[in-house]
């Protein structure tokens, strides 16, 4: 249920998230998931992909700033309410999510969660019957 | 404590000062019968070398300027026959021609012994390996290093700048315990070493000359961390000799000149007064001891203030402070006057402000914008989307309550400012003049 994401600061610059991806891509890392917020003047992209330390690598050897964390995901099937469900319980069990984006990778939905205590969250999750994705 | 020369470094002031009014007298006189430019200058003035009583009668000379250099381009203002030049070197100039200077063999033999006794002064010794990273070629910051150093006996490593990574190979190679550099570069040499995972610290460079330009304390005390060195700071420009005019020893209170060969004086820029002992003001600098180009009270540009009083070290010779700004760099930002240094004290003392930043002046509605990029380099800031804006705005604060301008703060990429490997291009003006 925790994968490890990559975030990466992204310049307001035309151009600019086409070449952070295009590096990505030519490094021949696959990205599972995506979210990208910005303001007029810069952003923050955040990445689920399949080898986070190697990506780290070639984004420091590119003199790019990006930092890992890690992050739950978690399947919220495809009936509706789901999402509804696990914010609920997220509610109940006072763990707070600071972002949340959404991955459809391979039919199953998951949710990406950023929150305070990951160890916690997971332990109280899977006892309230949710689960993660078999792999990322 | 090392010296060079102890005889002439720790001479009593009154000696000192009868040397230095010696060999004032003997240059107006050179002069006058060498140079048909200040031959002109001093018949205007009314000035010959017996009028010149008391070394405060050095007011009575005219200045002489960058200018005048140039307008004499490119050997006008030697004061020997081109046969006895062995040296030329050149600054470049922003625009047009650069400023040429002439050294004779005794000028060079100057040169390095002055070099060398900065060298001594800030801790260097015969034990050091030195890795002098400043670009050879026309400029003077390089040879002047290098021949000093090795007059002191150091082994002298001439790597010259660029190719960073190199240069860390050699360092941790040789085991370079010194290092020759514009503090920009030696703090982005560290950031380098990082990058491809040497930890500067555990490399054996203790002690940093740096020089070429302005360095704020801030500045070097990151240099310092990064580093784990002892950081000096040293004055010169290529019109007075180059490095090697003034430079700091262990006590770090002020850069000492090597006044038996250059007489500062401290003038009001904008009138041309000379101003009292102690007070702050544009350095004007007359070489003693010059036969390539000797100059006669020549306008520095530099701001600074100069200190008489016996160093600790036990220096008798005058120190200057570290200059504040140069009066040519002055920037009036709507319509308020500031240092670029000021600025760099500012964004330095924020601790996830990178050592770089760019000042980016521009017009807009014929009124002057004033924008700082600043490198994003702190990957814990990614974490929080509002950490960012919250960095933003910290720094828009600072910058309103300490200078009163209010600036347009953008966050850029790490390494995306442009960056000369010698001197860090900390300001684009583009507004209209
Ligand atoms: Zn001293």
């Amino acid at each position: 249920m925790i994968t490890k994401q990559i975030s990466i600061f992204i310049e307001n610059r035309h151009g600019r998230l086409a070449e952070v991806t295009d590096i990505i891509a030519k490094n021949g890392i696959n990205i599972r998931a995506l979210s990208v917020a910005d303001t007029t003047s810069f952003g923050i992209l955040r990445l689920i992909v399949d080898d986070p330390e190697r990506l780290e690598g070639i984004l420091r050897e590119n003199r790019i700033t990006a930092s890992i964390t890690s992050v739950l995901t978690v399947c919220i099937g495809d009936k509706p309410g789901a999402l509804v469900d696990l914010l609920r319980k997220l509610e109940d069990i006072q763990i707070e999510y600071m972002y949340t984006y959404i991955s459809a990778d391979g039919g199953d939905a998951c949710i990406i969660l950023r929150v305070d205590r990951d160890e916690e969250a997971v332990h109280r999750l899977t006892a309230a019957g949710f689960r993660g994705p078999d792999k990322i | 404590m090392n010296f060079f020369q102890r005889d002439i470094e720790t001479m009593p002031r009154k000696e000192l000062e009868a040397l230095q009014l010696a060999r004032l007298r003997h240059l107006v006189d050179y002069v006058d019968r060498n140079v048909p430019f200040y031959h002109k200058r001093l018949a205007e003035a009314g000035v010959t070398a017996d009028k010149i009583k008391t070394l405060s009668d050095i007011q009575y000379i005219p200045y002489t300027t960058k200018a005048d250099i140039r307008d004499t381009y490119p050997f006008g203002l030697f004061a020997v026959d081109r046969k006895k030049i062995v040296r030329i070197h050149a600054s470049s100039g922003t625009t047009g021609k650069p400023t040429v200077v002439g050294y004779t063999k005794q000028d060079l033999d100057t040169w390095s012994e002055c070099v060398a006794r900065l060298t001594m002064a800030a801790g260097a010794s015969e034990d050091d390996i030195v890795q002098i990273c400043f670009g050879y070629g026309l400029f003077t910051g390089a040879l002047g290093l290098h021949y000093g150093l090795e007059k002191i006996g150091a082994t002298v490593v001439p790597s010259s700048s660029g190719n960073t990574e190199k240069q860390i190979m050699l360092m941790k190679d040789f085991g370079t315990t010194a290092l020759v550099s514009t503090p920009s570069y030696a703090y982005y040499i560290s950031e380098v070493a990082r990058d491809i995972g040497v930890d500067p610290r555990t490399l054996n460079v203790r002690l940093g000359l740096f020089g070429s330009e302005g360095c704020t304390p801030e500045m070097r005390q990151k240099i310092e961390e990064a580093w784990n060195l002892f950081a000096t700071d040293n004055y010169g420009m290529s019109e007075l000799m180059g490095p090697g005019v003034s430079g700091e020893c262990r006590e770090r209170c002020g850069m000492h000149f090597a006044e038996d060969h250059f007489l500062p004086e401290i003038i009001n820029p904008e009138t041309g007064e000379v101003l009292p002992r102690g007070e702050q003001g544009e350095l004007v600098v007359t070489t003693l001891t010059k036969e390539g180009i000797p100059l006669l009270r020549y306008r520095t540009k530099d701001i600074t203030r100069i200190h008489y009083d016996t160093c600790a070290c036990g220096r008798t010779h005058a120190r200057m402070d570290k200059p504040t700004g140069r009066s040519d760099d002055m920037l009036k930002i709507k319509g308020v006057n500031v240092f670029p240094s000021q600025i760099e004290s500012v964004l330095i003392a924020i601790p996830q402000v990178g050592a770089n930043y760019q000042i980016v002046l521009g017009t807009k509605n014929y009124m002057d914008t004033f924008e700082i990029n600043i490198e994003v380099t702190d990957a814990a800031l990614l974490d929080h989307y509002g950490e960012l804006e919250k960095l933003q705005k910290l720094v828009h604060h600072k910058l309103q309550t300490v200078l009163g301008l209010d600036a347009k703060i953008n966050l850029v990429q790490p390494r995306s400012l442009e960056r000369f490997q010698g001197k860090a291009r900390r300001v684009v003006d583009n507004r209209v003049k």
